[in-house]
């Protein structure tokens, strides 16, 4: 299997991919204890773990280095489970 | 049937079945957590009372325990890197640190969890506590299948059974792994800081 997947990939760097990683970590938890309102703070906390989540997945799953099929596959799911998410809150605050 | 044989056969030029089978599986438990996900949100949201978990939970240190894991992610990839490279050593290194720190992270969850019931959080007394434990019981769940096959993973490479060429098994090790991973994002990020 991995010689038809692996073979060619590029390897990234690894320990820079962790560095941003340890970065956004730590301006997660920072974040919180800035005393911003809590709006943006729910923002950007979720953009941050997106971006930590993509950072992941593009370079340690290497999705980055994957064919359309296999990103496909992966982002369906997150398309999804945005929905998931969004549609019961979006129901609770137009319906109460 | 050979490699060439399977080659010719397979209705996915240029992805392995094995790894399209995989990610398809991937997909589905992103599924599963999004219904977890969905319910503890709205119960947030509906909930007329809910604890302050700056207080409650300990950040600092699950804020170290979510390092621990993302160290493990590099872990595990230099481990898939070694294999690709044909070093069995670094293979064997890189997998027994990626199982140890899985291992580490489930032990300080267990220990928050044991802090935590002692302050009387419990599956049953509130609605923070049962989506607490069920997002992150399952997360943990998930770990320790993980730690298992990794620990198999580790089994097998001391046995030889991967080589430069034939590896799939740490590749998809990894894809779990890193799967884990990326949940344990949100869920740090959703249950202790927003």
């Amino acid at each position: 299997m991995s010689e038809q997947s692996q073979a060619t990939v590029p390897k990234p760097r690894y320990l820079a991919v962790f560095a941003g990683l340890a970065v956004l970590t730590a301006v997660e938890v920072g974040l919180v204890f800035t005393g911003a309102a809590q709006s943006v703070q729910v923002v950007l906390l979720i953009a941050l773990a997106f971006s930590k989540a993509t950072l992941v997945a593009l370079y340690y799953m290497h999705l980055k280095f994957e064919g359309p099929l296999i990103r496909i596959i992966a982002a369906v799911p997150i398309l999804l489970l945005l929905l998931v998410i969004m549609i019961p809150i979006f129901d609770v605050w137009i319906f109460g | 049937m050979t490699t060439a044989d399977h080659a010719a056969s397979n209705p996915l030029p240029g992805v392995s079945t094995t790894k399209f089978a995989f990610w398809l599986f991937l997909a589905s438990e992103v599924l599963f957590f999004a219904g977890l996900i969905s319910a503890y949100v709205l119960m947030r949201i509906v909930s007329p009372s809910w604890p302050d978990v700056s207080e409650l939970l300990n950040i600092p240190l699950v804020a170290a325990n979510t390092s621990i894991l993302l160290v493990s992610s590099v872990t595990m990839v230099y481990a898939l890197a070694s294999i690709e490279a044909g070093d069995q050593s670094k293979l064997r290194r890189f997998l027994i640190a990626t199982a140890v720190l899985g291992t580490i992270f489930v032990s300080i969850q267990a220990v928050e969890w044991v802090q935590l019931i002692g302050e009387g959080v419990s599956v049953s007394n509130n609605v923070f506590g049962s989506t607490f434990y069920v997002l992150t019981g399952f997360h943990g769940l998930h770990v320790l299948i993980g730690i298992l096959f990794l620990f198999l993973t580790v089994y097998r490479a001391f046995r030889g059974r991967y080589t430069r060429t034939e590896h799939g098994g740490v590749e998809l090790m990894g894809l779990y792994w890193h799967f884990v991973d990326i949940v344990w994002i949100f869920l740090f990020t959703i249950i202790y800081l927003v």
